[in-house]
């Protein structure tokens, strides 16, 4: 099964090419949807069952969103670039992936092999996450018990961000 | 380790889209591709060949994958929705005002 992981992933790259080189938005918006659904199907593959029912209700918000806004300006992506800056933005943007892609060639040598990672923490949680917590499902141990103080970090930043996205749409009170 | 060089490769694109590009929504799918290939990269750190999904059974003596990162990424998931939001209204609100997409064209329009 975990063999089916490289076809997907380039799926997932496929999906990130059209949607960053297509003229037309919706579409666009779209193939960020394959690259979503087809990460549900990883997680799944990866035994992270609570990740893929998080991804998939979550995917299908963001595209919400996402179409939502597209459809209330424009779908067209009818930007034509100068030839100068053209060329200074591709200089830009090789130069980057390119350093970054090196950086983490550098960095995979100090990882262990994908299949058998290192488990210092986890050991702890997993011998005593069902003794320590009595829930019987580990990652809702660590994100409710262990490391409850992040998940309340986390519903602050929720809170934020969606205290700010009614402060810039809404229509009362702008000049 | 193939996987790993995947998710780097997918991670490139996102930052490529968000130099180069020049529209404010194309901007915002490639940081919701980098999102979503630093989640991917988290899964794959942390499976383990042959290991079961982190829940427990009693009585039973098996191999789970690790469940930090599952954990960690659950978190940052959720955390995506939330910038992504934000995002999109700002893109919104900037269209409603300039009439554009285009950033050159809004850095031109300030003041």
């Amino acid at each position: 099964m975990v063999s089916a992981l490289i076809p997907l992933i380039g799926l997932m790259i496929c999906g990130a090419v059209i949607a960053l080189e297509t003229k037309d938005l919706l579409s666009g918006i779209i193939s960020l949807g394959i690259i979503g659904f087809a990460l549900t199907i990883v997680f799944l593959i990866l035994q992270a069952p609570d990740l893929a029912i998080v991804q998939i209700i979550i995917e299908t918000l963001t595209l919400i969103i996402l179409i939502a806004a597209v459809l209330k300006t424009t779908i067209k992506d009818s930007i034509e670039s100068l030839k100068a800056r053209k060329v200074i933005l591709w200089v830009a943007g090789l130069v980057c992936v390119a350093a970054f892609i090196f950086a983490s060639l550098k960095a995979f040598a100090d990882i262990s092999a994908f299949g058998s990672p290192v488990l210092r923490m986890a050991e702890y949680y997993l011998s005593n996450g069902v003794t320590g917590t009595g829930a019987v499902n580990l990652v809702a141990a660590i994100i409710l018990d262990f490391r409850a103080y992040d998940t309340l970090g986390e519903a602050t930043v929720l809170f934020t961000s969606v205290a700010g996205v009614v402060a810039v749409l809404r229509k009362k009170g702008r000049t | 380790m193939i996987e790993y060089i995947l998710a780097v490769v997918l991670f490139a694109i996102g930052l490529y889209g968000v130099i180069v590009k020049r529209n404010l929504i194309k901007i915002i799918i490639g940081l919701m591709i980098m999102e979503y290939a630093v989640n991917l990269f988290l899964a794959l750190i942390g499976y383990r060949s042959g290991g079961a999904p982190p829940i427990v059974e009693v009585g039973k003596n098996q191999i789970f994958v690790d469940p930090l990162p599952q954990a960690l990424v659950l978190t940052a998931i959720v955390i995506g929705l939330g910038t992504t939001a934000l995002l999109v209204s700002f893109a919104v609100r900037i269209f409603e005002k300039y009439d554009t997409f285009d950033v050159h064209k809004i850095r031109k329009l300030r003041g």
